[in-house]
């Protein structure tokens, strides 16, 4: 449900006198004209789904906009759409926000939004975006103040969501790794950016090229020890 | 002016006759020797007929009919007489014939002087003499040498053998060899040399694999050293002295290099066996012929190294045996005092191998540390080797202690224990046990004698630094100024009548960062304690205001008048036990909740006094229900019965059991210290790789202690955290440091 916006931008600035225009200047306008209003639809997309109080999309409009993707709110899409937003704050989206990712990717309907799906996911998954997208999935859950860690429980989940289609079998025995081991409580940027580099480069399950005396992190380490434990 | 012109024929005659009247002599025919006439004679032909011109310039000639002749000659004479013998005789007539080739050489050198000068001056020729020498090596030598060779070899061989060879002979014989390279000592090299060599290796292959299979190590030994010897000689005697280390070589490598496994491991005589049974004799000559060979050296060093360690653990297996038998508490402590001993022991002992068998070599030296560093970092039926040094210098150093030792051999042993501490790899761990017993040791004063307490500090200083005993020291010092600050507390009582307590007090101030941590309890003091206490802090408030007085009554003593029936005892207790007791004044009967509730201690504690007062040596209480251990409905009473021969005894309260806290605390220390290692090796190279972090990390930590690595790593990671330092971008194996 689309809502008129109360108030609406009134055409150009009135500082040019419009009536000697050259073809070009024709052109220009025209494209400006299209794009002022391509923002105005996004603006007007934003404001459908965003909080009246707040000026922003929150969890429940968040929710409504995917039941209208028809994309379950937990899906690792939605993340990649805040990674194209460059949002900041989990759960939320503010216009400045919406406006930089619906702009890139030429969406201003629902519809539109949706189809851009893929194209997007296809994006994301080239190898020189995926660190950048892995690495922000981290800092996005990263909700109080001053939080550098993430508790297991979550990060179990966000292992599965981003990395589960690509390194299935390394997910799911570190998962179960993490959730039987009692040494740590959290993991920090710099053990979970390890866990990416450790899915690339080491060979699984038979953990041939791991050197525990390179500086991996130490709950690798002590993966690796119990994985090999379990395979002896 | 005109000389008479010297035609050539008649030169060339006076030539030959003069040749032929040299090799007459030489040959030893009846020929009498040259008078000056003669000489005069032919020597002044020459010489004119080298001055004469063309057309009767015939110096080419006369050149030439020398050079015919001495062929002539060699090839005649000298080659066949030479060829005719055979062995040691053919070597006689080579030697013979060589010397007399010199012999004439030099005459005809001298006679036909001229001829030499002035064909060398003009045309480069080679001189009569080398001309000379030329013949005989191209024409003797190079047709004798071989079997010449053989020969000389054969003779060495026999007098290897033992008989007694011709020595002069040979040495003439290798003399000709070296002479004949005319300035270069390839032909004696090559042709001499190379197959003595060879020769050389042969036999003593030979000879070694024999001896090898028949002989003991010292035997085989003995051979060796003997045979190397008579070699050296052999050089001194007729070899060319530039033989002396090839040979030497050659035969040490079939002796000593070969079998140097097999002669090291020799089950019943080898050089474990030799070390077992301290054959200090054998292992010296064992030092002395591997002293050049490297390769050898280093595997005596080796097993000198897993003889000691054998050793070492040995005796701590006999004590961890001996401790964990049925014997009771006391015996399992004297295990661990006699296998300190026993280490010292068995350091002195090998430290002498090192300086006498082994003559000091870096590489012992190295296999001693390396062996004690195993030995001395095992752990006894649960102590660490750094727990039980410092239980033994305790003894040594308390005045009830096991060791009845004179000051002179205290002072060595603590020298000794210093020592022995530099191969305990935990050195923080031994630090920290020795403040706590220290402490007790002060504090209790059990201390044998202050002068010896302040000599292990000394000593332990000199070998660790300062650091190592600053707050040891601290502790020592704080008694001292204890007395002091004692004796004017007793001034300030007697001028305050008001401030007097009413009981005989001394208190010990301590500086809180010299000693162990002591949790303070709440202690419910007894009415007349409290008292005290208000009047120290009273004094100590008019000395200084800036400083907050911690009580820790657990380390407090009270000398108690236990008036039981029989007589009146005077009890030493600690002051818990005296706060036991006191209670005792005021009830005659109090369950164990009752004493609980009064005083205000721990479970744990309470238990622990109860036992020394009611259940142990002296029973000062009598419990009911009278069972060896205490429970929370027992109860207590004043045992009135109680007697004791002594006026005067002391009721022991076992001390609470450290090990854990020393444990945890050195634990919490390195956490700090591997940290402050890592920040400090970062700043300054503010770059750096993960393994040269680690390894930095653990030299500069090795002074106290041996870093976990893993312990280092996760330091490494809580840095990052707490953005002390990053994982570079690039290189995950490379380290930031961030300002």
């Amino acid at each position: 449900m689309m809502r008129r916006s109360a108030s609406k931008k009134t055409g150009q600035p009135n500082s040019t006198n419009p009536i000697t225009y050259s073809p070009s200047d024709l052109f220009r306008t025209a494209s400006s004209k299209a794009s002022s209003k391509e923002m105005e639809r996004i603006d007007n997309l934003f404001y459908a789904y965003a909080n009246r109080s707040s000026g922003m999309i929150d969890p429940e409009g968040i929710e409504t906009l995917c039941s209208d993707m028809e994309v379950d709110h937990t899906d690792v899409r939605i993340l990649m759409l805040a990674w194209k937003m460059r949002a900041e704050k989990q759960g939320y989206f503010i216009l400045e926000e919406w406006r930089r990712g619906l702009k890139a990717l030429r969406a201003d309907t629902v519809s539109k939004l949706r189809k851009a799906l893929p194209e997007l996911e296809k994006e994301i998954r080239r190898p020189s975006n995926f660190v950048d997208f892995y690495s922000y999935s981290f800092r996005y859950c990263l909700t109080e103040e001053k939080q550098k860690s993430i508790d297991i429980e979550s990060i179990c989940q966000l292992l599965d969501l981003v990395l589960g289609s690509q390194f299935r079998a390394q997910v799911d025995y570190f998962i179960d790794y993490l959730k039987i081991q009692s040494d740590y409580k959290v993991i920090n940027m710099d053990q979970w950016m390890g866990f990416f580099r450790f899915c690339n480069e080491i060979s699984f399950p038979d953990l041939n090229n791991y050197n525990p005396d390179l500086a991996w992190p130490l709950v690798l380490d002590n993966f690796v020890e119990w994985m090999q434990a379990k395979q002896s | 002016m005109n000389r008479k012109i010297i035609g050539l024929e008649e030169g060339l005659g006076y030539m030959q006759d003069g040749i032929t009247k040299i090799e007459r002599i030489l040959e030893g025919r009846p020929e009498p020797p040259f008078n000056s006439e003669e000489y005069m004679k032919l020597y002044t032909t020459i010489y004119n007929m080298c001055l004469q011109t063309p057309p009767d310039d015939h110096t080419q000639q006369l050149y030439d009919k020398y050079r015919q002749a001495i062929q002539g000659y060699i090839t005649s004479t000298v080659l066949p007489s030479i060829r005719a013998k055979h062995d040691e005789f053919m070597l006689k007539e080579l030697v013979k014939r060589w010397a007399n080739h010199k012999v004439m050489l030099r005459w005809l050198s001298h006679l036909f002087y001229y001829l030499d000068r002035h064909l060398i001056a003009c045309r480069s020729l080679p001189s009569l003499k080398e001309v000379g020498l030329l013949y005989f090596r191209d024409l003797v030598y190079r047709d004798v040498h071989v079997k010449v060779r053989d020969a000389v070899i054969t003779l060495i061989d026999k007098e290897r053998e033992g008989e007694q060879v011709d020595r002069a002979l040979l040495k003439n014989v290798l003399d000709f060899f070296v002479e004949i390279g005319m300035g270069q000592m390839n032909r004696y090299e090559e042709d001499f040399e190379a197959h003595m060599l060879q020769d050389t290796g042969a036999y003593y292959s030979r000879k070694a694999s024999n001896w090898i299979l028949e002989d003991s190590c010292p035997d085989y030994m003995l051979k060796s050293e003997e045979c190397l010897k008579k070699e050296r000689d052999r050089v001194g005697h007729y070899l060319h002295s530039s033989s002396e280390t090839k040979l030497s070589e050659r035969a040490q490598h079939e002796l000593l290099v070969t079998h140097v496994n097999q002669l090291l491991d020799k089950e019943h005589s080898g050089c474990r066996v030799l070390l077992r049974d301290d054959k200090v004799e054998d292992l010296s000559r064992m030092y002395r012929l591997y002293s050049k060979i490297p390769l050898g050296l280093k595997l005596v060093a080796d097993i000198f190294k897993q003889h000691i360690t054998a050793e070492g653990i040995a005796l701590v297996q006999q004590a961890e045996d001996a401790a964990s038998s049925k014997a009771s508490n006391a015996a399992a402590g004297v295990q661990e005092q006699v296998l300190i001993r026993k280490i010292i022991e068995l350091h002195d002992k090998y430290v002498e191998y090192v300086t006498d068998c082994f003559e000091n070599h870096a590489l012992f030296h190295k296999a001693l540390e390396e062996a004690f560093e195993v030995v001395c970092n095992e752990t006894v039926a649960g102590s660490s080797s750094a727990e039980l040094l410092t239980t033994f210098c305790d003894n040594v150093l308390k005045k009830s202690g096991s060791e009845k030792l004179s000051d002179e051999a205290i002072e060595e042993t603590l020298e000794k224990v210093v020592k022995l501490l530099a191969y305990i790899s935990d050195k923080d761990l031994f630090a920290e046990f020795y403040r706590k017993r220290l402490a007790r040791r002060l504090l209790f004063d059990r201390s044998a004698n202050d002068d010896r307490e302040r000599s292990i500090l000394t000593k332990l200083k000199q070998q660790r630094g300062g650091q190592f005993t600053s707050k040891m020291e601290g502790m020592v010092t704080d008694l001292t100024l204890a007395r002091e600050n004692q004796a004017n507390f007793e001034d300030y009582l007697r001028s305050n009548s008001a401030a007097r307590p009413g009981i005989d007090l001394t208190v010990t101030v301590l500086t809180t960062g010299f000693w162990p941590s002591y949790k303070s309890s709440d202690l419910n003091l007894p009415a007349e304690m409290v008292k005290c206490v208000e009047v120290f802090k009273g004094f100590y408030e008019t000395k200084t205001k800036h400083r907050k007085l911690t009580w820790i009554y657990s380390l407090g003593t009270c000398h108690i008048s236990g008036k039981f029936e029989q007589k009146t005892i005077e009890l030493i207790v600690s002051t818990y036990q005296a706060a036991v007791l006191l209670l005792f004044n005021a009830s005659d009967r109090l369950s164990y909740s009752e004493i609980m509730a009064q005083l205000n201690l721990t479970h744990d504690d309470l238990v622990r006094l109860l036992h020394s007062l009611s259940c142990a040596k002296y029973q000062i209480l009598s419990k009911e229900p009278n069972t060896k251990t205490i429970s929370q409905s027992d109860y207590f009473k004043f045992n009135s019965k109680f007697t004791d021969k002594l006026r005067r005894i002391k009721i022991p309260l076992p001390p609470v059991d450290e090990r854990k806290q020393v444990v945890d605390d050195v634990g919490k220390q390195r956490r700090y210290a591997i940290d402050a290692a890592i920040v400090r090796v970062m700043k300054s190279r503010k770059v750096l790789g993960y393994q040269q972090l680690v390894s930095e990390c653990v030299e500069q930590l090795s002074r106290m202690f041996k870093p976990d690595i893993k312990a280092i790593k996760k330091q490494i990671e809580d840095l990052i955290t707490r953005e002390y330092l990053e994982r570079d971008k690039e290189n995950a194996n490379m380290f930031k440091y961030l300002a």
